[in-house]
């Protein structure tokens, strides 16, 4: 079975967020880019269903500048067979625009799974998994915890608000992945290695009209000072003398 | 300039984050004139007739045994017959589990971007704009609809419910006609997760542990006291990755972003990632050994010293609280 996965470089969580010049996206300098932690999961589990079924070939999908060879590169020691790079430069596209794109490159492949991280740790918008699969015309579950295939149908649980949904489906299906699904291996040096030998291959992306434009970024505004109501047990019922009467909270 | 809301429903109970997402198209709807129509897809109707006192002045119903459980290509099918019917000039969803998982299908279809979880839509300054964090909370992005209708979900917790007594919703069938024989991806059963608890997204106040607890053995500290105060109990990454609670329980940016109205944080040091997930809470109360830990810089009230002594004698506090009224 032919799996995808698509995979998407962010800046590191431990990243502070400076805004650029014009005044709407993330100023790069300094900032340190990771495979996106949601996305890990969903290399692991590709391999581990490539390992199961003792065949197949997976294939690691990105979009975006140069820069993402390295976070391709990353799929590639941890196991991936080759890799597709979408070059894309300029401002971050937005999430219809880039599934349009993707879909485009899965369609071809011809793949049984198709996987994405629940969602990128920085636009934190969630929609690229879903919207690929509704244009490939795919089932598709989003933020799976646990994964399990049984000839050609999975069966997956994805936590809803107290509950968890026990889902299944036929292949070929689009699946996000939550954390908690599985432990995402380390590469070895020996994929390290086999990575430098695999091919990543360069597709030109032409992307249509933007269909949300991002006019600002800010950051927050700041929370008015707090203060240190007292050390030790001592300062309880002045803390909760506040919380009732100041703010008003219990 | 009609606004179109998704009413979620599961187990035929309207959630409350469909009654938010009313209330702000009862807002939006006064700025546009227009008004607000909500679509639903049930097995039978939930009591729509009612929502007319959260906002809403009519409600489209599709019908069918597939929507039982969450049918998620089903329901897509149905909103989308909705937006096609009533060309509303914005469609409002909850960024819940099932609004994260349905409105980006629906904008796929309708081949319009979404601006997802968004925590603040302003209509009014030459079409409308949407505010919604990104990095976790570390920035907040501004965002534009070049085509209409504008498709937004709403961040749980946000957004004001609104209560018109007296006023009921007309409910009218929604005609769809729904993909396939059934559910490509089928819902076989859902289980609720051990102790049931309100998720961390809904819940009003949230007591959360980090490493100052010293192993999952002394969590029962941190349930005591949000026993006590009706609160949610989270964790930080820290604590989650060390195994010594679930990942549902996570707050921070690859667990979960929360607003509460309280959010107490018991031995969390802060680690941007975790402020980044809780910093837009109302009111943050930081109970640690260390005054020069980060958590004090985004707390309004802060406690220094040892959590083994003060937090119980704050479950002490709150009890005594509870028992007097």
């Amino acid at each position: 079975m032919i799996q995808v996965v698509c995979i998407k470089q962010v800046a590191d969580t431990e990243t502070r967020v400076k805004v650029a010049a014009d005044g709407k996206h993330l100023d790069p300098a300094g900032v340190t880019w990771i495979l996106n932690p949601y996305y890990e999961f969903a290399v692991e589990q590709a391999l581990r269903v490539k390992e199961k079924l003792g065949a197949g070939e997976v294939i690691a999908l990105s979009l975006g500048g140069p820069g993402v060879q390295t976070t391709l590169r990353n799929a590639l020691a941890m196991g991936a067979d080759r890799a597709i790079h979408l070059r894309h430069e300029g401002a971050a596209l937005d999430s219809l625009s880039v599934s349009r794109l993707l879909a485009d490159a899965i369609r071809p492949l011809g793949a049984g799974l198709i996987w994405f991280g629940k969602q990128a740790v920085d636009d934190d918008a969630a929609q690229v998994g879903p919207m690929t699969a509704t244009l490939l015309d795919l089932p598709c579950v989003t933020a799976i915890a646990t994964f399990e295939l049984e000839g050609d149908q999975v069966t997956v649980e994805r936590e809803v608000e107290g509950a968890r949904e026990v889902v299944e489906a036929k292949l070929p299906a689009v699946l996000t992945t939550d954390k908690g699904l599985n432990e995402p291996r380390y590469a070895s040096l020996k994929g390290i290695m086999a990575a430098k030998k695999k091919t990543i291959e360069d597709v030109a992306a032409a992307p249509s009209e933007p269909n949300l434009e991002v006019t600002a970024l800010a950051p927050p505004p700041p929370r008015a000072a707090g203060r240190i109501v007292g050390e030790g047990t001592a300062a309880v019922p002045v803390l909760v003398k506040l919380l009732r009467e100041e703010a008003r909270v219990i | 300039m009609s606004v179109l809301v998704f009413i979620e429903q599961r187990d035929g109970q309207v959630r409350p984050v469909s009654r938010e997402a009313l209330g702000e198209a009862t807002r939006i709807a006064a700025a546009i004139g227009g008004p607000v129509i909500g679509v639903c897809a049930a097995a039978k109707d939930p009591g729509l007739a009612a929502l007319g006192e959260a906002g809403a002045d009519r409600v489209l119903l599709a019908t069918s045994d597939r929507f039982a459980a969450y049918d998620a290509e089903g329901t897509a099918a149905a909103v989308e017959a909705a937006v096609r019917g009533v060309q509303p000039v914005v469609v409002l969803f909850a960024a819940s589990a099932m609004g994260k998982d349905l409105a980006p299908r629906v904008a796929a279809k309708l081949g319009i971007g979404l601006a997802s979880d968004c925590t603040k839509i302003d209509p009014a300054s030459g079409g409308l704009t949407a505010t919604r964090p990104v990095y976790a909370g570390k920035a907040l992005q501004q965002v534009r609809f070049p085509k209409t209708p504008a498709l937004l979900s709403l961040r749980p917790k946000v957004f004001a419910q609104v209560s018109r007594a007296g006023t009921s919703a007309s409910v009218e069938p929604l005609a769809v006609t729904l993909p396939g024989d059934g559910p490509r991806a089928r819902v076989l059963r859902v289980s609720a997760v051990a102790g049931g608890k309100v998720d961390l997204t809904e819940s009003e106040i949230i007591v959360s542990g980090g490493r100052g607890l010293k192993g999952p053995e002394n969590f029962p500290l941190i349930e005591e006291l949000a026993g006590a105060l009706g609160a949610t109990v989270g964790a930080s990454r820290a604590v989650v990755d060390a195994g010594w609670r679930p990942h549902h329980d996570q707050v921070g940016q690859t667990g979960k972003t929360v607003s509460p109205k309280l959010y107490v944080a018991v031995g969390i040091s802060g680690a941007i990632q975790h402020l980044a997930g809780m910093s837009s809470s109302r009111c943050i109360v930081a109970i640690n050994k260390d005054p020069d830990a980060p958590i004090f810089k985004v707390a309004d009230y802060g406690v220094v010293g040892d959590l083994f002594e003060i937090v119980p004698a704050l479950t002490a506090e709150v009890k005594k609280l509870n028992a007097h009224g």
